[in-house]
C-alpha cells in the first residue's frame, strides 16, 4: 500500500486540503489502488499548499499546490511511483526552500502522523523527557540555561533562570503556562507546531514541570485557532492514555496534568499577566509587576509561563546536550528560529534558521520577492508591536541586539512584506487604532494614548498643522513608551514611530479634502 | 408533584452547562463557550445564573462577558464571516475585500444581513499570513481570499444551507 500524505494543517485546509484528499481517495478506488492517506502537519512550505506526498523507495516526493481537478492528472502520471507532473517539486528534502534551513524545532513537523506515538519516538521524540526523569530540577534547569535558550514569545528572558526561580520558590502548588496566544498578525509557528507536532510542545512542558515541581500545566490557546485547539486536546487524551502525562509518568514517580484552555479574542492575553488573569477566569486585565509570575503567577503561585516555541525548544536541549543547542545563532541569540515569511511575499511559510540570517535573505533567497512582484518597500518584523524596516535595513542580521541596537525587535520571528504601495501614514495609523480597539483599559497611556494617537495621525494625514501635530505625536509615543503597565502600550510607538522615522515623505503628502473615516 | 420556580430554557442551559464545569469560577471562559455553542451567544438573562451558580457577582460575569470579542450579546445570522484586517492582510490588499464584502452583503462589521443569513465580523489574525487575504466561514478557514473566491465560498455556504 502506497502511504499518500495531505496535511491538515489549517492553512493548508484554507487552501482545500480535504477536499483534495477525499478526490485523490476517490480517484484512487475508481483506478483500485490501494493508497493509504495520511493527514500529517505543514511541512512549511505553505506557499505549495496542499503540498501531497507520496511514499517512494527514494523518499517522499511532494506535488503541489494540488487542486482537486489535478488529481486525475496525477494519477496519470503514476504519481504513486513519483512520476513527472506539472506540479512535481521531486523530492521534499531536497527542495531548495527546505534543504537550506536548520530545522529543530521543527524537525518533525510535517513528517509524521502528529498523534501516532510510535513515529513521534521513531523519530527521537521523548528522548529529552527521558532525559529528564534522570536529572535532578536544578540541573535540568541549568541545561536549559547553559544551551542560551531565550524566550521566544518575543522579549527573550532566558528561559533556564526563569525556571530556576520557580524550582527555587516554596510552595505547596506551582504551575507550568504555555502562551499560545498566537495573536500577532505575520506569525503562525506556534499553530503549525500545535497542529503539526504536539507531543513536542507536550514534552517541553512536561520537562518544565519536572525542572520546577509544578504538577498541573495549562496551554492557553486563542480561539481564531479551533484546529489548533482541537488537536491539542486529541495529543492531551492520546499520551494520557500512553502514560506520558497525568500521574507516575512511564513509571518515574512523576506526575503532570495537562489541560487546554480556550482564549476569547482579546489581544492582550497574550501578555503572560493578562493571561494568568484570563486563565483563572477574569477580564484579561494587565497585572503590575512585581511580583512577577514566577513567584505569584496563577492562583497567586509560583508559575513558569513560556511561549509554544520555548518549550518545544526544550526536549532537544535535554536528549542532545546545552553545548549542541549553543552552537547555533550569533551573539547572545542562541539556537534557531523559526521565522514566520508573510504579507505580500511570493514564497511565504515557516523557515526555521539560527540567528543571524538577514531580512534580505529571507525576503529574497526563501521568499522570493514580493507577491505582486513589485518593489519591497518596508517589513514589518515581530508583529503588530514591531517596527517596519525600510528596505535600506534589509541586510540587518537577525538578532536581538542587532535589531535593538537599531531600534527594532526580532519578536517572534514574524516578518510581514509589503511592497512600494503600502501608505506608511494609515499603518502609522492602524497600530494606533489597534491599541485602541485592543488595549485592556487598565493603565491611562495605552488607553486614552492610542485613542488621541489616532487623531493625532489623522490631523498629520489631513495636513492639519502638521509640523506642530508631528512633535504632538513623538510626545504622545515617549509617554506611552515609557508609562504603559505592559508591551501592548509601551511597544504600539515601535511601528509608528518607525513609520515617520524612515518614510517621512508618506507624512507629508498633500492635504486631501476627507482625511478621517 | 411538587412546582419549582419556573427556569428560562436558557437558564436551564447555564446551570447545566456551569455544573459540567463544576461550578468552578475560574472556568467562566469556558463556560461561557460552551453557552455561546449551544445558544448563538450569551442572553442578559443568564448572566445573574451564572453568577450565582458558580459564587460570583453579577458584575464580575457583566465585566468578562462584555471584556471579550468573542462572546455575543445579540444572535448572529445563520453564517458568521470573519475576515482579518490585521497587517499581513492588509498588505495583499485585505481592505479592498473588506469593502467588496460589505458591499455585496450590504452589512458593515459587527452587524447582520438583512435576511438574517449573514454575520460580518472583523477579526486580527486567523494565522494564515502566508496566505493572506484570509477569512473564516462558521469555523472553516479560507486563504488567498480575492472579491471573486469570496463569492464562490459565501454562494458555496449559503447553498449548502438551503439544501
Amino acid at each position: 500500500m502506497t502511504r499518500v500524505f495531505v496535511p491538515d494543517d489549517a492553512a493548508a485546509l484554507s487552501m482545500g486540503a480535504d477536499k483534495v484528499a477525499s478526490a485523490l481517495k476517490a480517484e484512487a478506488d475508481k483506478r483500485n489502488l490501494n493508497i493509504e492517506i495520511i493527514r500529517n502537519g505543514s511541512r512549511g512550505l505553505l506557499y505549495l499548499e496542499p503540498l501531497v506526498e507520496v511514499e517512494t523507495s527514494a523518499g517522499r516526493v511532494a506535488y503541489g499546490p494540488v487542486a482537486v481537478k489535478d488529481a486525475a492528472s496525477l494519477f496519470e502520471a503514476d504519481f504513486l511511483n513519483g512520476g513527472k507532473h506539472r506540479l512535481g517539486h521531486g523530492l521534499t528534502e531536497e527542495i531548495d526552500y527546505l534543504k537550506k534551513q536548520e530545522r529543530l524545532t521543527f524537525a518533525r513537523c510535517g513528517i509524521i502522523d502528529p498523534l501516532s506515538v510510535a513515529e513521534y519516538k521513531a523519530h527521537g521524540g521523548f528522548a529529552g523527557l527521558a532525559a529528564a526523569l534522570k536529572k535532578s530540577g536544578a540541573d535540568i534547569c541549568k541545561d536549559v540555561t547553559e544551551s542560551g535558550l531565550r524566550g521566544r514569545g518575543g522579549a527573550g528572558f532566558p528561559t533556564g533562570i526563569k525556571w530556576k526561580t520557580v524550582h527555587d520558590a516554596r510552595a505547596d502548588q506551582k504551575y507550568v503556562c504555555c502562551n499560545a496566544d498566537e495573536g500577532d498578525s505575520g506569525t503562525f509557528a506556534d499553530r503549525m507546531l500545535m497542529e503539526g507536532d504536539p507531543f513536542t510542545l507536550i514534552e517541553g512542558m512536561t520537562i518544565a514541570g519536572i525542572a520546577t515541581g509544578a504538577t498541573q500545566g495549562y496551554v492557553y490557546i486563542r480561539s481564531e485557532y479551533p484546529h489548533a485547539i482541537a488537536k491539542m486536546k486529541q495529543a492531551i487524551a492520546v499520551l494520557l492514555a500512553a502514560g506520558f502525562l497525568g500521574d507516575n509518568i512511564q513509571g518515574s514517580g512523576k506526575s503532570f496534568a495537562l489541560a487546554v484552555r480556550t482564549g476569547a479574542g482579546a489581544y492582550i492575553c497574550g501578555e503572560e499577566t493578562s493571561m494568568l488573569e484570563s486563565l483563572e477566569g477574569k477580564r484579561g486585565m494587565v497585572r503590575p509587576k512585581p511580583p512577577i509570575p514566577a513567584l505569584e503567577g496563577l492562583f497567586g503561585k509560583p508559575t513558569v509561563i513560556n511561549n509554544v516555541l520555548s518549550f518545544a525548544a526544550v526536549p532537544d536541549i535535554l536528549s542532545h546536550g546545552a553545548e549542541f543547542y549553543r552552537n547555533y545563532g550569533m551573539g547572545r541569540s542562541r539556537g534557531t528560529l523559526p521565522f514566520q515569511l508573510a504579507g505580500n511575499i511570493r514564497q511565504g511559510g515557516l523557515v526555521e534558521k539560527a540567528f543571524g540570517i538577514t531580512l534580505r535573505q529571507l525576503l529574497e533567497d526563501f521568499g522570493g520577492g514580493t507577491f505582486s512582484g513589485r518593489p519591497a518597500r518596508a517589513i514589518q518584523v515581530g508583529g503588530p508591536l514591531g517596527s517596519y524596516v525600510p528596505a535600506s535595513q534589509f541586510d540587518m542580521a537577525m538578532d536581538y541586539e542587532t535589531f535593538a541596537a537599531n531600534g527594532a525587535m526580532v519578536g517572534h520571528g514574524g516578518i510581514v512584506v509589503f511592497d512600494d504601495t503600502v501608505d506608511m501614514a494609515r499603518q502609522a495609523r492602524f497600530a494606533m487604532e489597534f491599541c485602541a480597539i485592543e488595549s485592556c483599559g487598565k493603565c491611562t497611556p495605552c488607553r486614552i494614548g492610542a485613542v488621541r494617537g489616532v487623531e493625532v495621525i489623522d490631523r498629520i494625514i489631513a495636513g492639519v498643522e502638521r509640523d506642530k501635530n508631528l512633535i504632538v505625536l513623538d510626545d504622545l509615543c515617549q509617554t506611552m513608551t515609557e508609562g504603559s503597565l505592559c508591551a501592548m502600550g509601551g511597544l504600539t510607538p515601535m511601528p509608528v514611530q518607525s513609520a515617520v522615522k524612515h518614510f517621512p515623505e508618506d507624512f507629508d503628502r498633500p492635504p486631501v479634502a476627507k482625511a478621517a473615516e | 408533584m411538587l412546582t419549582k420556580p419556573e427556569l428560562s430554557p436558557e437558564s436551564e442551559r447555564a446551570r447545566d452547562v456551569c455544573s459540567r464545569h463544576g461550578n468552578r469560577p475560574d472556568e467562566l471562559i469556558e463556560i461561557l463557550h460552551e453557552l455561546q455553542d449551544e445558544l448563538g451567544y450569551v442572553p442578559e438573562s443568564v448572566i445573574p445564573v451564572i453568577a450565582k451558580t458558580i459564587n460570583l457577582s453579577r458584575a464580575e460575569v457583566h465585566g468578562v462577558v462584555t471584556f471579550y470579542h468573542d462572546f455575543r450579546r445579540e444572535p448572529a445570522g445563520r453564517h458568521v464571516v470573519k475576515i482579518c484586517r490585521a497587517e499581513s492582510c492588509q498588505s495583499m490588499a485585505g481592505e479592498a475585500l473588506c469593502s467588496h464584502a460589505k458591499a455585496s452583503l450590504k452589512a458593515g462589521f459587527g452587524e447582520t444581513t438583512a435576511d438574517g443569513a449573514v454575520t460580518l465580523e472583523a477579526v486580527y489574525c486567523l494565522g494564515n499570513c502566508a496566505l493572506s487575504p484570509a477569512m473564516m466561514v462558521d469555523g472553516q478557514l479560507h486563504g488567498r481570499v480575492d472579491a471573486r473566491r469570496f463569492d464562490e465560498i459565501m454562494s458555496e455556504t449559503l447553498s449548502e444551507a438551503a439544501q
